[in-house]
């Protein structure tokens, strides 16, 4: 998916009216295909870049084009149709703890498969080869029928990367003839997988060996579908070892945009200053450093 | 340290030592306090007359009837045959419940909402949301009695007055609260799939289900001890099943009778107590 970014600014909803926006005037091209990595002190803006590439932020200004299209002049129901092109894999895994891997794994399919699918593979996971596949990717196809919640920070982590393949994933012809007799179903059933794939910080929980495995599984798969690439990292060594081109971001505002060859030490100490514990590898600590609204008191009569 | 200033800033003002909230804690504690008051007098609260000796006397009469609870072998075939209607009433009536309340809990969840993600809901779906909250008001505004007393009118006495009642009613509570374990608990799973372009649905299916399966059933199984308590009172309106009998022995004063059918009620309330936590045990 090829991807322009005009002079955008972003602001969390959350965030108070008089605060800065969180990202400011950033413009960007990505072409299709490109894998980018986003690095920078905490608080730079990172998550915000990827929140708002993913459509689930609006620019507060700008414009944001996906393919030429700006997904916030569709109507809801294909802005909600190009969100099953993108992939967006949060810091924090997104997965229910009373589900199985298997299942939390298939659900990144969601967007390309009618309802009728997923409430049968609900039932029997359908694609249980496709599963183990994502999974091995990441070294952990022996947990393919663990519950989410036995397993350790680092192994959900590696399970939301594998289910961010699933999302790439080209949906093979429909499996088994029997498709459903409402011919509803049939339009839904999207033939191709995600084409851009955002992943925030998707090694924060990892240890070096495993970290290393997860770049070159998640940067191997998105070459093989030609899909867009883009992910923040705070282990910039990493960064410039497996993604051709750097986005440095710092205070919301874009400090440079290389090749990673031209990323010099100097520049990263500059991008770093007054953060460079950082950039001697301290992991993140805090994975929501944005402002967040009181959840309203729930009145449950029980 | 410059303490002269009339409004220190935030930042080099020394600690303040008295808890600024205490005041309004007071003052909203005696609020109550008065507000109390005259409640209690329009309830006629008069608690010391529960022991005068002309109130005491035939409570405890009554109340001695109850023992030893009657045991023979025809009666209890009759309370068993009851015990299993009641058992059939709630069960009915709340599966019906759940066909209604199921949909609208969906229709009034906010997690659901796709607009919503970005900012606020688009005006449409608001309105149906809305809509749906205040078709689930009016149903459970209405006490069962209601509308069993209407539907005994209509179907005649027996079972099916209690099971409608039950599934008008219980079906605007069980939405209710269904939308706000939804609404209440995590949400980021169910977020990211509807980010990711999932449907509503499988959102809710693949997301989260799983994430508030406990809760939604230990308050469904709640919900069917409720039903059986209810379907008791709805008996004594002509709606069948142990209430029923138990508004006849009422009648009759045969505290002995009644005893025995109280004990049912406590173990079938027992009973819901331990599938819920056998089922919550399950679901964990």
């Amino acid at each position: 998916m090829k991807i322009a970014l005009e002079n955008c600014s972003g602001r969390h909803p959350a965030a108070r009216a008089n605060a800065p926006a969180a990202l400011r005037g950033l413009s960007l091209q990505l072409a299709s295909g490109e894998q980018v990595a986003v690095i920078g002190p905490s608080g730079a803006g990172k998550t915000t870049l990827l929140h708002l590439l993913a459509c689930a932020l609006k620019p507060s200004s700008g414009v944001l084009q996906l393919d030429g299209r700006n997904p916030w002049n569709l109507s809801r129901s294909e802005l909600q149709r190009l969100r099953g092109e993108l992939f967006l894999a949060p810091q924090v895994p997104p997965l229910p703890p009373r589900q199985r891997v298997v299942t939390t794994v298939l659900a990144g399919r969601l967007p390309h498969e009618s309802l009728w699918a997923s409430v049968r593979s609900l039932f029997y996971p359908t694609d249980i080869a496709l599963a183990e596949q994502a999974l091995a990717r990441f070294d952990l196809s022996d947990k393919l029928f663990e519950r989410v919640d036995r397993l350790s920070g680092g192994e959900r982590q590696r399970v939301g990367l594998a289910r961010a393949l699933l999302a790439l994933s080209v949906a093979g012809p429909p499996q088994g003839a029997k498709a459903p007799s409402g011919g509803s179903a049939a339009h839904k059933v999207a033939s191709v997988g995600a084409s851009l794939l955002l992943v925030d910080e998707p090694l924060s929980a990892l240890d070096p060996t495993r970290a290393q495995q997860a770049v070159l599984s998640l940067t191997r798969a998105a070459h093989e579908r030609a899909a867009t690439l883009v992910a923040t990292l705070h282990h910039v060594e990493m960064a410039l070892q497996h993604f051709p081109r750097i986005i440095g971001l710092r205070d919301g505002e874009l400090a440079f945009d290389l090749p990673a060859a031209q990323v010099t030490p100097e520049r990263l100490q500059q991008l770093y200053a007054q953060h460079l514990d950082e950039l001697n590898g301290a992991p993140p600590t805090a994975p929501h450093d944005a402002p967040v609204a009181a959840a309203p008191v729930a009145m449950n009569c029980r | 340290m410059r303490c002269s200033v009339k409004r220190p800033l935030p930042g080099n003002a020394p600690p303040a030592l008295r808890d600024p909230a205490w005041r309004g804690r007071v003052f909203w504690a005696l609020a109550g306090l008065a507000l109390l008051w005259p409640m209690l007098v329009l309830t006629e609260f008069k608690p010391w007359l529960l022991l005068e000796p002309d109130a005491l006397k035939p409570a405890l009469r009554f109340l001695s009837d109850f023992v030893p609870p009657r045991l023979d072998g025809d009666f209890l075939a009759m309370v068993a045959r009851e015990t299993w209607r009641t058992v059939a009433i709630a069960t009915a009536g709340l599966a019906l419940a759940l066909l209604l309340a199921v949909p609208m809990a969906l229709l009034s969840a906010r997690v659901l909402s796709i607009s919503a993600l970005t900012g606020r809901m688009a005006l449409l779906p608001a309105v149906v949301r809305q809509l749906v909250r205040w078709l689930l008001i009016v149903l459970r505004s209405v006490p069962e009695l209601i509308w069993a007393l209407v539907f005994v009118r209509v179907v005649g006495l027996g079972p099916t007055a209690g099971v409608l009642a039950i599934a008008l009613t219980f079906s605007g509570m069980l939405g209710k609260v269904y939308a706000e374990i939804l609404d209440s608990g995590e949400t980021h799973a169910t977020t990211s799939l509807l980010r990711n372009g999932s449907g509503r649905l499988q959102a809710f299916l693949y997301a989260l289900l799983p994430q508030n399966a406990a809760e939604l059933t230990s308050y469904t199984v709640y919900r069917w001890e409720c039903a059986i308590r209810s379907s008791a009172v709805l008996g004594f309106v002509g709606a069948g099943g142990l209430g029923q009998q138990m508004d006849a022995s009422m009648k009759m004063f045969n505290g002995s009778e009644v005893a025995t059918m109280l004990l049912v009620f406590m173990a079938l309330v027992w009973l819901a107590d331990r599938i819920s936590a056998w089922l919550r045990r399950g679901l964990a």
